[in-house]
């Protein structure tokens, strides 16, 4: 009976076996003849945020409407899931691999693997630092300089409705992201870069909120009762925006008027306060990257040309744009 | 009077107290009015009733976690725990057609609440009853447990809108936050049942020696299984008051690393991680602290690239204040100091 048992799963096992060289095979001239049938392995980094989900619906949507074969894992935030799930996609041979690096250094002995077998990468979102550009071919994602660019040119365009308590001076406090994330890094740079050309702008105070709802709460409770005569808060994210209104009107005060509240990103709850005024604009992030990650998979797997660093197409909303096109926000 | 103050000085909680009370002074430093409270919209606004509000499920955790660790226990899927509750609580009120109304909220609360209690009867069941080292057996909780709370969550923040969910963590009575009266009504009851009855001993005994309690005829196994079941109650409550701060449920990030918090306010209270005596007034007083910590960050404007820094310094400083060798060496050294300078001249 034991034996029995035994010869039989190694029959399985075998048969698996064969049956994924032979769809490996399959997808190997698939991709060599560039007719249609393309498989994009994507590593996702999880699924931490409205943005993400968003951005992991547009990735499947588009590729079902390009016909690319999607191979998709969640890594759950932890790179070791996603060295995995890239070592997998190796071994399955796929045409193209897609991801979105959790961190942004240790990837470059997996980046080697995929290589030497002939695998391009593409990279969405975020960014690795690495001093071999030669491991991926491109990078697919938001300028997070720029959006912090965007933020702080419109506190010094505004300066004189964002002066809220007219004493000559815009006291600005920063909720930072989480410390050591790239687009913390970057935004935080961004944002310093534009209110420097004025010197009534100052950031009185800077602390991480993590890009959460709870850590933005109760940095800007705090900041209200260290800080006098707030007039900006600079959220990196919706979220911690969102946790700042709340505590700014548990102070008695009224966001958006009392005090005003710049952010990034653009999800739902972030547009829906926008339209309702207790958020005065926001720069969008966008997460709908989908559709321009498979043009460039497409173009990779051709053998063209594409550009090292692609960005994706962003705007920005003041309260009256975010009413207009909050029917159809999609996330 | 010397002997007075001695007394005072070698107290346990003399230098928890001391602790947080310089660490609140220090405050003062850069706000002035740090310990100023107005009324705001008919109820107390301040730095204080923050560090009291934001510290409630803290407290919470850490009440529970104390008599776990009285067992010679621990548990490290509170955090787990506290998620899966908000995100229970929240996913049900807005999946149902009258989110907004009482009824729904303490319909939501409950479930979130017994489910809480169930996976406190799981791991009282693995510790107790299969006998699994405490930290291996909650372990398996506070890695699965966040991923079942995203399943519940869909991976998405939950948002409700219901006012009566709001109140349990921003709403106020009398003046004061409604979560840390809940905190110290749960202290309350705690303390009253492990001091006032025999409880509090034989949870004491059962942590200095499993074995020998159960051949005293103490039901070592039940009292193990009930405080852990205990803390899952604590957790789910935390969970609630966690999710009703900003009114959605965080599956990914709510009560993250809040086993750990947890687990320091015991050790800052004085109670020692081998199990044994307990004292609840010394979580409390540990809870305080590090919300105090986490509030003294912002209002101090320490960089977010050091704040780590500055807790660890701060709280290796109190651990040493607290253990034993540290505290007879710092006395020593006076009196023999003292000595040899009389012995010069």
């Amino acid at each position: 009976m034991f034996k029995k048992l035994i010869t039989v799963s190694a029959g399985v096992v075998l048969a698996s076996g064969l049956a994924a060289c032979g769809s490996s095979s399959d997808s190997g001239s698939g991709g060599s003849g560039g007719s249609g049938d393309i498989t994009m392995g994507f590593a996702q980094v999880g699924a931490e945020s409205g943005w993400r989900t968003a951005n992991t619906k547009s990735i499947q949507a588009s590729a079902k409407d390009a016909g690319i074969k999607l191979k998709f894992s969640d890594a759950q935030q932890k790179q070791e899931n996603q060295i995995k799930a890239i070592r997998s996609y190796i071994q399955q041979k796929v045409d193209v691999i897609a991801f979105s690096p959790v961190v942004e250094t240790g990837w470059d002995t997996v980046l080697q693997e995929a290589k030497r077998a002939k695998i391009p990468v593409i990279l969405t979102d975020r960014a690795v630092d690495s001093s071999d550009k030669s491991l991926y071919k491109t990078f697919l994602g938001s300028d997070f300089v720029l959006e912090g660019n965007k933020a702080g040119q419109w506190v010094v365009d505004n300066a004189a409705t964002n002066d809220v308590n007219k004493d000559g001076k815009i006291n600005v406090v920063e909720i930072q992201g989480t410390t050591g994330a790239a687009p913390a890094i970057d935004r935080k740079k961004g944002f310093e870069d534009k209110i420097s050309a004025d010197p009534k702008i100052k950031v009185v105070a800077s602390q991480t909120g993590d890009f959460t709802r709870d850590g933005g709460k109760k940095v800007m409770e705090a900041f209200l009762k260290s800080q006098k005569d707030i007039d900006v808060v600079f959220a990196h994210n919706d979220d911690e925006g969102l946790g700042a209104i709340e505590a700014i009107e548990a102070a008695g005060l009224k966001p958006g008027t009392d005090i005003k509240i710049v952010t990034i990103d653009a999800v739902k709850d972030g547009m829906t306060a926008l339209s309702e005024g207790k958020i005065n604009y926001i720069v969008e992030c966008n997460p709908l990257l989908g559709p321009q990650l498979m043009d460039l998979a497409k173009k990779v797997v051709a053998g063209e040309d594409v550009p090292a660093r692609v960005e994706t197409k962003e705007g920005e909303f003041d309260q009256e744009q975010a009413k207009a096109v909050l029917a159809d926000r999609q996330y | 009077m010397r002997d007075l103050g001695l007394r005072f000085v070698r107290h346990n909680l003399f230098w928890p107290t001391l602790a947080l009370v310089l660490l609140l002074l220090l405050n003062l430093t850069k706000t002035p009015d740090f310990f100023s409270l107005r009324v705001q919209d008919g109820h107390l606004y301040g730095s204080l009733i923050d560090i009291l509000r934001n510290s409630a499920p803290t407290l919470l955790i850490a009440l529970g976690m104390t008599l776990v660790i009285a067992t010679r226990g621990i548990d490290l899927s509170v955090g787990a725990v506290a998620a899966i509750s908000g995100a229970v609580a929240c996913t049900y009120m807005a999946g149902s057609p009258d989110e907004s109304t009482a009824g729904r909220a303490i319909i939501a609360m409950t479930m979130a609440v017994g489910v809480a209690v169930l996976l406190g009867v799981w791991n009282g069941f693995l510790v107790s009853v299969l006998g699994i080292q405490p930290i291996i057996a909650t372990l398996v909780l506070m890695t699965a447990g966040r991923g079942l709370a995203m399943l519940i969550t869909d991976g998405q923040i939950t948002t409700v809108n219901n006012s009566l969910f709001g109140k349990v963590s921003t709403g106020f009575v009398v003046g004061l936050p409604i979560a840390i009266l809940i905190a110290l009504a749960v202290f309350a009851i705690t303390a009253v049942l492990t001091r006032r009855t025999a409880l509090g001993m034989l949870i004491e005994a059962v942590g200095i020696n499993p074995e020998a309690s159960r051949l005293a005829g103490v039901r070592a196994r039940t009292i193990t299984w009930t405080v852990y079941v205990f803390v899952a109650f604590c957790s789910g409550i935390a969970g609630l008051m966690i999710a009703s701060n900003t009114s959605a449920a965080d599956a990914n990030a709510a009560g993250l690393f809040i086993e750990l918090d947890a687990i320091l306010a015991v050790v800052i209270g004085g109670t020692s991680l081998a199990g044994g005596r307990f004292s609840l007034t010394g979580t409390l007083i540990g809870a305080m602290f590090i919300q105090t910590l986490a509030t003294t960050i912002p209002t101090m404007g320490i960089p977010a690239e050091t704040n780590y820094l500055f807790k660890a310094v701060v709280v290796i400083v109190v651990c040493l204040l607290q253990s034993p060798k540290a505290r007879a060496a710092l006395s020593v050294r006076r009196p023999s100091s003292l000595l040899a300078k009389g012995a010069t001249s």
